[in-house]
């Protein structure tokens, strides 16, 4: 059967682990491919980003592997993309961690550092817990979030976060001891998560399954 | 919204899970993947693996209870113990965990800390802190479960930690540890007002009163439990030990410390939501 199913493939910048997205899409019955190949995303029907590592070191580690092109290529012939913690930051257009950066530049909007300090009070930073994700005015009926109830819990693990120049794009908000931020997105073909799917138990991994039903991956 | 988190931790020693008093004097209490899976049922938030002995030769016995547990718990698991260098952390992280618990490798170089932030990210990068208190009041680091001493001053190390890029930090008090007494207030609140990351506290807990009083007295961010719940876990189940290595006659007598009223984990957190401490349930 797997010969029939879509092809998948986790683009590995080789930084961190994958294990545990891979984990998840096996779990959900995707036909996934891990790779730092150029010719296996070309050839990919669907992209997942995950999101391990540094900023800057990942930006530099998809130029060097000449992935850049590639994956804005397979977006813009429309090809799912699911972006993951990292995954989702590296489609903006730039980024302040460890220095300025730039991204991959397929949703306007920059990456920020949460502040050490908000309404006097001392900001934890990295942001590392379970939090709410909530709706704003987009519903979340054709996405991957539909199983999701609203202000259920998702594993957070970041530092940055990203803001996007146009609100419509915003599925989800999550707060953060004060501090609001966006924290899923989705526009045209791409889909991404501030949050981890995979590190959020049974909720999480029905996301994996909804993006894989709804872009009949399965 | 500021949820703290409830961490399980399992000490491993080789292929069984073992809990000693002050991290000495170890007793096999069972199987790590019983209690991995008892602790996801359960709610945990994320999971720590301590390899306690950290030998080399018992490494693939480790690895494979991570990988075992990533492939169906979808939590966040925690390694620590015996973790040197940056292909240590590659290696770890390729079998299944999502982050590293640094001590010895990063007191005697602390740049490990710098490097290995900036090449997996500031979040994968937990520095564990052994504290032992000294007679003259001041605490001491120490390594490999509290034997090794450093001489090095624990709220300085604590700044530096945080300064080269750590994470997160999980401030042990050898002296409470395992004894159900209570978490050292003292320590853990200093800690936590000298770092600007989370801090996850440890050692000492015997009751969930415990646990209420150090997150509403203090700012810890997060709660590092393995007696309370591995107790309870025994009252519950027959888990059979696999091998004859170590001290196995505390779980054949299931005696418990006086010191311990054990818990599971959503009894725990139920009793946090009562105190308006916010966590997810």
């Amino acid at each position: 059967m797997t010969q029939n199913k879509k092809k998948v493939v986790i683009i590995d910048y080789q930084l961190g682990n994958l294990y545990s997205v891979r984990q998840a899409c096996d779990t959900v019955g995707m036909n996934v491919l891990v790779s730092s190949n150029k010719e296996d995303i070309l050839a990919a029907d669907a992209l997942i980003l995950p999101g391990v590592g540094a900023f800057i070191e990942a930006m530099s580690n998809l130029s060097k592997l000449d992935l850049i092109d590639a994956i804005k290529s397979k977006v813009s012939s429309g090809a799912p993309l699911f972006g993951i913690c990292l995954g989702l930051q590296l489609l903006f257009t730039k980024s302040e961690e460890f220095g300025s950066g730039n991204g991959l530049d397929l949703i306007s909007g920059i990456i920020k550092r949460f502040p050490e300090k908000f309404d006097d009070r001392k900001i934890k930073v990295p942001h590392i817990t379970w939090n709410q994700v909530y709706k704003l005015k987009n519903s979340w009926e054709e996405t991957p979030l539909r199983d999701v109830i609203n202000h259920e819990f998702m594993y957070f693990i970041h530092s940055y976060y990203v803001q996007p120049n146009n609100d419509k794009c915003i599925l989800t908000n999550t707060n953060y001891d004060g501090i609001e931020f966006c924290s899923s997105i989705t526009q045209n073909n791409i889909f991404a998560t501030q949050f981890h799917p995979e590190k959020s138990a049974d909720k999480g991994i029905s996301i994996y399954k909804n993006w894989a039903l709804i872009n009949k991956l399965l | 919204m500021k949820t703290t988190r409830i961490i399980p931790r399992l000490d491993i020693k080789g292929p069984n899970l073992v809990k000693g008093i002050h991290l000495e004097g170890l007793r096999v209490l069972g199987k790590p993947a019983d209690f991995a899976k008892y602790y996801y049922e359960n709610g945990a938030d994320e999971l720590m693996f301590m390899d306690v002995v950290a030998s080399l030769y018992e490494r693939n016995s480790l690895h494979n209870i991570i990988s075992e547990t990533a492939k169906q718990k979808f939590i966040p698991i925690t390694v620590g113990g015996g973790i040197r260098t940056i292909s240590d952390i590659k290696e770890v992280l390729r079998v299944g965990a999502d982050k590293v618990c640094l001590n010895t490798a990063v007191i005697k170089d602390s740049e490990l800390i710098r490097t290995a932030s900036r090449k997996f990210g500031s979040s994968t990068i937990v520095v564990a802190i052994e504290a032992i208190k000294e007679e003259n009041g001041k605490y001491l680091a120490y390594t490999d479960n509290g034997r090794e001493y450093t001489g090095i001053d624990v709220f300085e190390w604590a700044q530096k930690v945080d300064e080269l890029g750590a994470g997160e930090i999980v401030i042990t008090s050898v002296d409470n540890e395992g004894t159900g007494q209570g978490f050292d207030l003292d320590l853990i609140s200093k800690i936590s007002s000298l770092v600007s990351i989370p801090v996850i506290a440890h050692g000492g807990a015997g009751t969930k009163q415990h646990v209420v009083d150090l997150i509403k007295e203090n700012t810890a961010d997060a709660v590092m439990l393995s007696s309370l719940f591995h107790y309870q876990f025994i009252k519950e189940n027959e888990s059979k030990v696999s091998s004859k290595e170590g001290n196995v006659e505390f779980l054949k007598q299931k005696r418990n410390f006086h010191t311990f009223k054990p818990c599971s984990i959503s009894d725990l957190k139920n009793t946090l939501v009562e105190n308006k401490i916010e966590c997810r349930i």
